[in-house]
């Protein structure tokens, strides 16, 4: 009984996994095709290997200086969208305070604005600023849908922290801020890795406010991409190349905080 | 309960400044514009409600409005439900578990417009894996010419994108459970589906509510994936909201109706969420008081 259920586990699970890597194998099989044979044939896999596109993109400065533009914004807005939800995470998890529903949820919302909606004021904020082009101005941008995400998340993990550990450390005489981060933090690293992943991921590939916020200085990858369509045709070539490595940053990150998710996070109140 | 303490608002202060820097300056602006006709940056005169009345009778817009509604109940009917078997499914130790949580995570991890433009070419009939299975099973499939097949197209996309990140969610709630309730259960001889409704289910409720909020969204708000897989065709069979909103900002430099336009389009999903927030929560409390009934 208990090995039949299990086998039938395993069908779903490999099925699945099927359906999850194909598109992606299907990525990765054109990154090695060239553009004519892409267009050509159809063929399971490469007929003539190459590796023109990706030396396209290893020997272009501005395409890799895409990816590490993207990177210091990515890595800008992590720290910040950590550094902040952390504090406010804490007060929601442990105190009542005069609209504090109110604000969580309002928090919320911001991850409703669709980001169509704010293209324009932000160009404008962002020009008044003289922002433009920066990659703060990227990272503060995706603060708008990253600090609720992350907030909410990190309540989750504090509210399973039961509060006598906080009692305990103040009647020993702790202070705030070094309770916070030699007794507390050590306790919801879990949650800290959760949400820089999410914060990571949903920050690394969004692409309508990065375009608009920068041009050349701090182009991402995602807008360098675009390039790849032009009046002469796509480069289907290049894009999947540029697609399949940019798999990898995150593929990294997910390999570091699996041990964190595997532990498991229940979210007490929400 | 919890303390009441109001110096706690000066936690939550630095995340007030982020979150209001990059939101209600914006807002206001869009708030701005949306009363006003924008004839050039210097001339602009006033017209109150007039583009609010304007979009709310725009048919297209009820239109666009249908199909959102219509994608985003199909993108949760499919997604969670697949999402909880999967995290089911999952190893939950040693390097398999590992493994899986990678390659269930990479479809997250691709940008939007590369994820729309591989599925342009994998859904291709004479070059790409689904399209030509699909030909070799005999479907007359052709998602550029065929609305249904476009839109299933775009769903599926959709499915293959974001079900991980539910699966994610759940994953990490079923991690939680500590062992000994697993024990218990198999002492009183539950079964499988009373261990997942009385156990499992419970304990998933937080992770299910950020899984479905956030599905419900950014579901409500795609843009990139369909642009780049239909560019919203054939005819207007894939043309969300976003889409819809983005032809009359950009296409049409409108941008007194635009603003009207993206503001009942907030409070739309504003409210569906609301709505949600309300019902999952009262759900969640009904479970537990049949529990301690039972």
């Amino acid at each position: 009984m208990d090995e039949r259920r299990f086998r039938k586990r395993s069908i779903f699970l490999i099925a699945y996994l099927l359906f999850a890597l194909l598109p992606i194998y299907w990525m990765v099989n054109m990154s090695f095709r060239s553009n004519e044979e892409i267009l050509s044939s159809f063929s399971l896999w490469p007929q003539h290997f190459t590796l023109a596109s990706y030396k396209t993109i290893f020997t272009d400065p501005s395409w890799y200086d895409g990816y590490i533009n993207s990177l210091i914004y990515v890595a800008i807005n992590t720290v910040i969208s950590i550094g902040v939800a952390l504090p406010a995470a804490y007060a929601f998890s442990r105190y009542s305070f005069l609209g504090d529903k109110h604000v969580f949820f309002w928090l919320l919302t911001n991850r409703m604005t669709p980001p169509a909606v704010f293209l324009l004021p932000f160009f404008q904020l962002y020009t008044t600023l003289g922002l433009m082009d920066t990659h703060i101005a990227v990272a503060l941008a995706h603060l708008l849908f990253n600090v609720p995400l992350a907030v909410w998340i990190l309540e989750g993990f504090m509210s399973g922290i039961p509060r006598e550990i906080d009692e305990t450390a103040y009647i020993d005489g702790y202070g705030f801020p070094r309770f916070f981060l030699t007794v507390f933090l050590p306790l919801i690293k879990a949650g800290v890795g959760v949400a820089a992943f999410f914060c990571f991921m949903f920050s690394w590939v969004e692409l309508l406010l990065a375009r608009t916020l920068t041009s050349v200085n701090a182009k991402p990858i995602v807008a360098t991409m675009t390039r790849t369509v032009s009046a002469s045709g796509m480069d289907w070539a290049t894009l999947a190349a540029a697609g399949t490595l940019t798999i990898v940053p995150g593929a990294i990150v997910i390999w570091f905080v699996r041990h964190y998710i595997a532990k498991g996070f229940a979210m007490g109140r929400v | 309960m919890k303390p009441i303490n109001q110096r706690a608002w000066f936690l939550v202060l630095p995340v007030f400044l982020c979150v209001a820097f990059s939101a209600i300056l914006p807002l206001m602006t869009v708030v701005n514009y949306s009363v006003q006709d924008i004839i050039s940056p210097e001339r602009r005169v006033f017209v109150g409600t007039e583009w609010f009345a304007a979009v709310l009778r725009d048919e297209e817009l009820h239109g666009a409005l249908l199909r959102q509604l219509g994608f985003s109940l199909a993108v949760l009917l499919v997604e969670i439900p697949l999402g909880i078997c999967l995290a089911l499914s999952m190893p939950a130790q040693g390097w398999r578990a590992s493994a899986v949580l990678v390659v269930v995570a990479l479809s997250l991890l691709i940008p939007w417009n590369v994820v729309g433009t591989i599925w342009q070419i994998y859904g291709r009939a004479d070059i790409g894996l689904l399209g030509a299975a699909l030909q070799a099973l005999g479907v007359d499939y052709n998602y550029t010419g065929d609305a249904t097949d476009a839109w299933v197209t775009v769903l599926v996309m959709d499915v293959w994108h974001w079900t991980p990140l539910v699966a994610l969610l759940c994953f990490a709630g079923l991690r939680s459970i500590p062992d000994a309730y697993y024990q218990a259960a198999r002492i009183d001889g539950a079964s499988k589906f009373a261990v997942f409704r009385y156990i499992q289910l419970p304990k998933m409720r937080g992770v299910l509510m950020i899984a479905v909020l956030l599905r419900f969204m950014d579901s409500f708000m795609i843009y990139t994936e369909p642009f780049v897989l239909t560019g919203g065709g054939p005819g207007n069979a894939t043309t969300f909201l976003s889409q819809y909103l983005t032809q009359k900002a950009v296409g049409q430099f409108d941008l007194g109706p635009a603003a009207a336009f993206s503001l009942i389009y907030f409070l739309i999903i504003l409210l569906l969420c609301f709505i949600l927030y309300n019902w999952m929560q009262s759900v969640g409390t009904q479970d537990k008081s049949e529990v301690a009934h039972g």
